[in-house]
């Protein structure tokens, strides 16, 4: 049985010492003293400078290679089986706190100050809006508000977003390189120092995911924290989930807990509950899964994801008949000139022996 | 709990056409579209080449020989855009070599792996193909005239024409293998693309030999103009229609009149118009047909890439 580590209840990273969040604009945001990950501060004692290449972080030993003064905080870690690991998302207890966004990428060292400029998305209080190559976790916010109607309905949807580890991943089935890779707890991972940026696993995610990270320019997303895994730790953003939302553990073991969170809240009348890829009809199925309260949809998520390869036999198919067609018109053309030259040239030779027997 | 209902439905109503609208644009712009233009073009060029070259009479050699040297250039300045459009272009051999082991890196399942291993064996056959054909004009040394010759000439045309109908139609398979909208919502992209290649091929091909070339080459070179024209149309056509709510939401605006305009009445119906009455130009209705299918071919990928991008 592989250890099942639950993200439980800590002190969101994202708060500083004053707890104050406003910044001056232009003003890096780099949160200093910040409770770390476990409760230790963090390897090196602060987040890195700006500009620090990220891919030197990605999958790097060293990253965990904590002074020893650091280790005496942690608990001995005990490395986990090699099993499909994930995360399950219960979107029903999601606070929007983006406690998991600020530990993801305090431990990945992903920039947080957006090059100096302060960012405001002007229609939401979401301001990260999208998964990209600097934000590897999300929260969606779904903001549902009825302004036409005097009673101010509405409702807010909140969703921590991540890569979805698909069992069949698009993005490493299009990657030229060979930088996406699946590791042994069935997630996938993007090696940075083998990327080129070529792109192609941004469009073949179906998801929307992936994007360039303008730090070291290749396409960057959630490692699924490969680095804590291999050293037994839980991934940031589950650690630092103060509902338990975010929940992390052996794939089976997870949709355990799913299927009986979703029986629970269809017992309570909430019949729009389901589940989200946690059975193998979306791309072979997520290993990062969600409960959702609402058509998938209405969370930005699409109904039917499918493979970017589905395309390619036909594509190819029809591209080749299409070549044998004009193969075959263009030989046609070519014997029908000569037939029309031999025609002439008998024409000609016919009318030569006229000529002659006429003689 | 009506309203939030209703919210709920109001927000359903507005979820797009298609899954593929939920995904993020690789970011493929303008050095791709040239690329496309670019690498079509010698593609289709190498085919008819080898066409003429293996199934043509005599006379049509020299045009066999042009469209080689033609198709030559134009890959050797797509292979440079290729490169400089990817984020860490000093990276590009990771296409080929793996960075780790220094095994070849190679996935047939992969567009892109395929695409540039076809790119690269096109290269080498169009670079055979163009060295022969200037063995034989005397710009190179005679015993080269072996690539042009005999049963090593026939296997070098032959290679040239089927891995430049490869790189024709390659792209457009490209792009549906991915989950953008327009691209991963047909399966006629490569088609399209590679009808396009051979037309503006053709369209090349006759501007550069219309005053010099043999009739009955340039002749043919129409024909093959039209031909691809007339399935590009219909492709076209067909895709639209298979499109459906997509098209609508991708080329329902500027996109759509500018592929309304500039490819299927510029590139296409022009052309055809041109060759179906010469009168219409006198003398010029070749050439002029000929420029007109190139701005068509240049606007179809410009189009089919850049509004997908833009959603």
């Amino acid at each position: 049985m592989a250890q099942t580590a639950q993200g439980t209840p800590a002190t969101p990273a994202a708060s500083t010492p004053s707890g104050e969040t406003s910044f001056p604009a232009g003003t890096p945001i780099i949160v200093e003293g910040t409770p770390a990950l476990g409760g230790s501060p963090m390897p090196g004692g602060s987040p890195p400078p700006p500009g620090t290449p990220v891919g030197a972080m990605i999958g790097t030993p060293a990253a965990l290679e904590t002074p020893a003064e650091n280790t005496a905080a942690f608990p001995a870690a005990v490395p986990f089986d090699a099993v499909p690991m994930g995360f399950y998302t219960d979107t029903t207890v999601c606070i929007g706190c983006k406690a998991c966004e600020v530990a993801c990428k305090e431990w990945n060292g992903l920039s947080s100050y957006n090059g100096g400029v302060n960012v405001l998305s002007g229609d939401s209080y979401d301001n990260t809006r999208h998964l990209d190559g600097q934000h590897w976790r999300h929260v969606k916010f779904i903001e549902q508000f009825d302004n036409t109607n005097q009673g101010r309905q509405g409702r807010w949807l909140m969703m921590s977003d991540v890569c979805k580890h698909c069992v069949q991943a698009g993005c490493m089935d299009v990657c030229p390189t060979g930088a996406i890779i699946r590791t042994e707890f069935d997630t996938v991972v993007i090696q940075s120092d083998v990327c080129n940026g070529c792109r192609a696993c941004i469009g073949a995610c179906p998801f929307g995911v992936i994007e360039i990270n303008p730090t070291n320019n290749t396409a960057m997303k959630c490692t699924l924290c490969y680095d804590r895994m291999q050293a037994g730790l839980t991934p940031a953003c589950a650690q630092a989930c103060p509902t338990a939302s975010i929940q992390f553990g052996a794939i089976d073991d997870l949709k355990q807990s799913a299927q009986q969170r979703l029986e629970q809240l269809q017992s309570l009348g909430e019949t729009r509950a389901q589940l989200y890829g946690a059975d193998d009809k979306i791309v072979g199925g997520l290993n990062s899964f969600y409960l959702l309260v609402d058509e998938p949809e209405v969370y930005g998520l699409p109904a039917s994801p499918q493979l970017p390869s589905r395309n390619v036999p036909t594509s190819g198919l029809m591209s080749t008949a299409g070549a044998v067609a004009m193969g075959v018109l263009g030989l046609v053309g070519l014997r029908k000139r000569r037939m029309d030259q031999f025609a002439a040239e008998r024409a000609g030779t016919g009318q030569r022996d006229e000529e002659v027997t006429g003689d | 709990m009506t309203s939030i209902g209703s919210i709920g439905s109001l927000v359903l109503a507005q979820t797009p056409p298609s899954d593929t609208f939920y995904t993020h644009a690789p970011e493929w712009t303008w050095l791709i579209v040239v690329y496309f233009f670019v690498g079509g073009i010698a593609g289709g060029a190498a085919f008819l080449g080898a066409m003429l070259d293996l199934f043509g009479a005599p006379q049509d050699r020299p045009l066999a020989r042009l469209a080689y040297v033609v198709s030559l250039p134009l890959i050797a300045i797509g292979g440079p855009l290729l490169i400089w459009d990817l984020n860490r272009p000093e990276r590009f051999w990771h296409m080929f070599i793996q960075s780790e082991t220094g095994r070849p890196m190679f996935k047939y399942w992969s567009p892109i792996s395929f695409g540039a291993w076809g790119v690269g064996v096109f290269g080498l056959f169009i670079f055979l193909a163009a060295v022969g054909t200037l063995a034989e004009l005397g710009h190179l040394p005679a015993s080269l005239r072996l690539l042009r010759e005999g049963v090593v000439g026939k296997a070098v045309s032959a290679l040239a024409g089927l891995f430049g109908l490869f790189v024709a139609g390659y792209t457009g398979i490209l792009l549906a293998a991915t989950n953008r909208p327009l691209w991963a919502d047909t399966t006629l992209l490569g088609l399209l693309f590679l009808l396009s290649s051979i037309s503006a091929a053709a369209a090349v091909l006759i501007l550069l030999s219309w005053r010099w070339g043999h009739q009955g080459s340039v002749h043919w070179l129409a024909e093959m103009d039209v031909y691809s024209s007339l399935l590009e149309l219909v492709t076209l056509i067909v895709l639209v229609i298979s499109l459906g709510s997509v098209a609508l939401e991708v080329w329902g605006n500027g996109w759509g009149v500018l592929l309304l305009v500039g490819t299927v009445l510029i590139g296409i119906l022009l052309p055809l118009a041109l060759h179906f009455r010469p009168h219409l130009a006198g003398r010029m209705s070749l050439p002029s047909a000929a420029a007109l299918v190139l701005i068509g071919a240049f606007v179809l990928r410009a189009v089919v890439v850049l509004s997908s991008e833009a959603v």
